[in-house]
């Protein structure tokens, strides 16, 4: 005790132990974050923080936009509405039938006593930005915790599936493009009926996996949702096949896709509302001896969700 | 403020901290803007944060770097402690080195900034990789050679404000 220096140079703990600590600290965030995904409160705290600094950096690049809005000319509006007026003509006749065949879907369903479809429904919002982090796709939408968003929430454009949300805060959500690495959706091939899942590739590219090397699949054929998984509705348009490479060494076909929608586009998408629960019945229901809440149950569920 | 041979040849003033904490915001701005397209671009807040722990030991120390690192991690919808544990190595080597580092001449300071700053990107790259992401390509590493080769234009800018002389003499222009 008596050998201590004098308190004349306090610097603190040595630089060495600060920086185990710190490290150790990071370490244990890093773990914590990407194998149990606990820390979503503190993301929501710190987001408190930085979402005006973001809303800041983006003010300048919105100006540019806005200004460059202003100064459209009158010739390429007119030019636009023309389009858009000749795309509605055309749209018309398949949407005054889309009506009439909807009425008469819905009579024949009750006729043979199958449940009533699903409507979609859901809200719009706008896309903030992309995220910046170069290693997942993912954007940002101004919806969040405010407007009733929840994780797991499908995301769609005016073209086909975007993504979900994986990630809410409280005035904004994170949405995986179904081109993340991670990001899975069940699919049904729309020519032939055949299920399957496709995976993003992180490249904007979709790959259709685990298909026999002999299965009936042609360049051109459209994906859409499956509706197994419980999360999006069937029937939305997902990707198109672009590639396929049969290589007999395989078991598997090697089947790339692009998606339908402008996924990494900027412009307005939906959010869709919750699909409410598909309920078992009562016999099956006590089999289990489970609850029946359909995103616990379902098999195909999503990888990602089972975080959430 | 070290003086050394020829990197600093005039005698600074003290720095203010409200000037590095404003220097630091406005680095956290400019890594926010939206510029996710352009690959390559300096990462700022690592830049400023090695600055000032090279410039200011005392004052720039890891858990300044820690609470940027989270700051950005949050912002960037990255892994939480990603950036974190990045800056802190970052900044560790900067403090300790800043002795050593500021006794060269202005190129070769940023020669030596160069490494602490391309290891604040080795390490992010070496964290997503164990999670599980590809690697995102050689771009990613055009970031430090520009903020390197900014290193002198930075420092000149940065230090303006200690330029100024202690007592005002309205005979003598600076």
């Amino acid at each position: 005790m008596e050998n201590q220096p004098p308190p004349f140079f306090k610097r603190g703990p040595a630089p060495l132990a600060l920086l185990s600590f710190y490290v150790a600290l990071s370490v244990a965030l890093l773990v914590v974050d990407a194998r149990m995904q606990a820390l979503e409160v503190v993301r929501q705290a710190v987001s408190l923080f930085t979402q005006p600094v973001q809303q800041l950096a983006h003010l300048p690049a919105q100006s540019i936009a806005s200004a460059g809005d202003y100064f459209v000319s009158l010739a390429h509006l007119r030019g636009e509405n023309a389009r858009l007026q000749q795309a509605r003509m055309e749209k018309a006749t398949t949407l005054l039938r889309t009506q009439q065949l909807e009425a008469e879907n819905d009579r024949l369903r009750k006729l043979l006593g199958v449940r009533e479809r699903q409507q979609a429904r859901g809200q719009v919002a706008q896309i903030l930005y992309a995220a910046r982090d170069p290693y997942t796709r993912r954007i940002v939408i101004d919806k969040g915790q405010q407007d009733q968003v929840v994780a797991g929430l499908p995301v769609i454009d005016d073209a086909g599936v975007v993504g979900q949300v994986t990630r809410v805060f409280p005035f904004v959500a994170e949405v995986t493009l179904i081109t993340d690495k991670e990001q899975a959706v069940p699919v049904q091939i729309v020519r032939t009926g055949q299920r399957s899942v496709v995976f993003g590739l992180g490249n904007g590219q979709l790959e259709l996996r685990y298909l026999p090397a002999n299965a009936d699949v042609q360049n051109g054929d459209v994906l859409v949702t499956s509706g197994l998984d419980g999360i999006f509705l069937p029937g939305f348009p997902v990707a198109r096949v672009v590639h396929v490479e049969r290589d007999t060494s395989y078991s598997f076909a090697r089947i790339f896709c692009m998606p339908l929608a402008g996924v990494e586009n900027f412009s307005e998408v939906m959010v869709l509302d919750q699909r409410p629960p598909v309920v078992l019945p009562a016999e099956l229901a006590q089999e289990t001896g489970r609850e029946t809440k359909p995103l616990k149950a379902s098999s195909a569920r999503k990888k990602r969700l089972r975080r959430e | 403020m070290q003086t050394s041979y020829r990197s600093s040849a005039r005698i600074l003033l003290p720095v203010r901290p409200w000037f590095i904490g404003c220097s630091l915001a406005v680095a956290l701005l400019l890594n926010l803007l939206p510029t996710s397209l352009w690959t390559g671009l300096p990462d700022w807040l690592a830049l400023l944060l090695v600055f000032w722990s090279v410039r200011e030991p005392r004052r720039v120390g890891m858990g300044l770097a820690f609470l940027c690192g989270i700051a950005m991690d949050v912002a960037d919808a990255s892994l939480l402690g990603q950036h974190a544990l990045a800056y802190v190595l970052a900044v560790y080597g900067g403090g300790s080195l800043s002795r050593r580092i500021l006794w060269f001449p202005l190129g070769q300071q940023a020669l030596h900034v160069f490494p602490l700053l391309l290891l604040v990107q080795l390490v992010q790259v070496a964290v997503r990789t164990v999670a599980g992401a590809d690697f995102p390509g050689f771009g990613y590493f055009l970031g430090p050679l520009l903020a390197t080769l900014l290193w002198p234009v930075l420092t000149f800018l940065l230090l303006l404000p200690q330029h100024q002389p202690a007592d005002h003499d309205a005979n003598r222009p600076l």
